[in-house]
């Protein structure tokens, strides 16, 4: 079995907020995240399949076709866009690097599990340098 | 649904790789410039990766301030800008990479809970690194 990774970026803006929580309770949890004007960061995106490479072609998939598919799927909706105003899936879950991750999993397995034998093993999400999320497709 | 929180610190330490069990010449033979008497030092890069589910309410596995004042707490305040090898946790052992690896781990494992803590990666230099798991 092989892992591949294919990294992307995208930019964009976000503010953490729980609705049901009052103003001081948001900013007490969720400290200056809680700006309601938001703020954004560069985000690195890391894509990992796993499958075994094709007799002919020696690929585990083709690195072209799967950077097109993170394009199409995530950041067409992600890049340079507000998380919470103009992604459906973050009108009320709050974009956290750990609910990015998981969103873009979502976004993107029915699109890798359909190509032969190749299957979503990893989504990693770096918010900056320094902090990261990953989701692994578990419960 | 279960995620994984990863976090990188920094911290700059020195040490010097030598065994009390081993003569001179073996400590040279096993480590080399790294046993040179007076110690050197490392910018270590510390990644701390920590699971759980993600809170409905914060959206969050854990709390970065939380986990960024515990490892404060439990390590960066312990041994940044210090000398490894003074720590009473390497009174007996040998502050390598691979000991210090295993002793962040130690120190946040029950510090981070609920949270778990999944593993810890210290990097020494841009070209090595070592991890632990807890096993």
């Amino acid at each position: 079995m092989i892992f591949l990774t294919r990294r992307a970026t995208f930019s964009a803006s976000h503010y953490y907020w729980n609705e049901a929580w009052t103003a001081e309770k948001n900013e007490e949890v969720f400290g200056r995240c809680a700006n309601r004007n938001g703020h954004g960061h560069n985000y690195t995106l890391e894509v990992t399949v796993a499958g075994e490479p094709d007799p002919v072609t020696g690929f585990v998939v083709d690195l072209k076709w799967l950077k097109d598919v993170i394009e199409r799927e995530v950041l067409a909706a992600y890049d340079h866009r507000h998380l919470n105003l103009e992604t459906p899936e973050f009108a009320e879950a709050i974009p956290t690097t750990e609910n990015i991750a998981i969103a873009a999993w979502k976004r993107l397995e029915p699109a890798v599990t359909g190509t032969g034998g190749v299957r979503l093993s990893r989504i990693r999400v770096y918010e900056t340098p320094e902090i990261f999320a990953e989701y692994r497709g578990e419960a | 649904m279960k995620a994984y929180f990863g976090r990188r610190y920094m911290l700059s330490a020195s040490h010097r790789l030598h065994a009390e069990a081993l003569s001179a010449e073996e400590n040279r033979a096993a480590y080399g410039k790294c046993n040179n008497p007076h110690g050197h030092g490392h910018n270590y890069v510390v990644e701390v990766l920590v699971a759980g589910p993600v809170d409905a309410a914060t959206g969050m596995v854990m709390n970065l301030a939380t986990l960024d004042e515990t490892a404060r707490r439990r390590v960066l305040d312990r041994f940044d800008h210090a000398n490894l090898n003074l720590d009473p946790l390497f009174a007996d052992r040998v502050a390598t990479t691979e000991n210090f690896c295993k002793s962040v781990f130690e120190l946040l494992d029950e510090a981070v809970r609920p949270a778990e803590l999944v593993q810890v990666r210290v990097e020494e230099t841009e070209n090595n690194y070592f991890e632990y798991c807890g096993k």
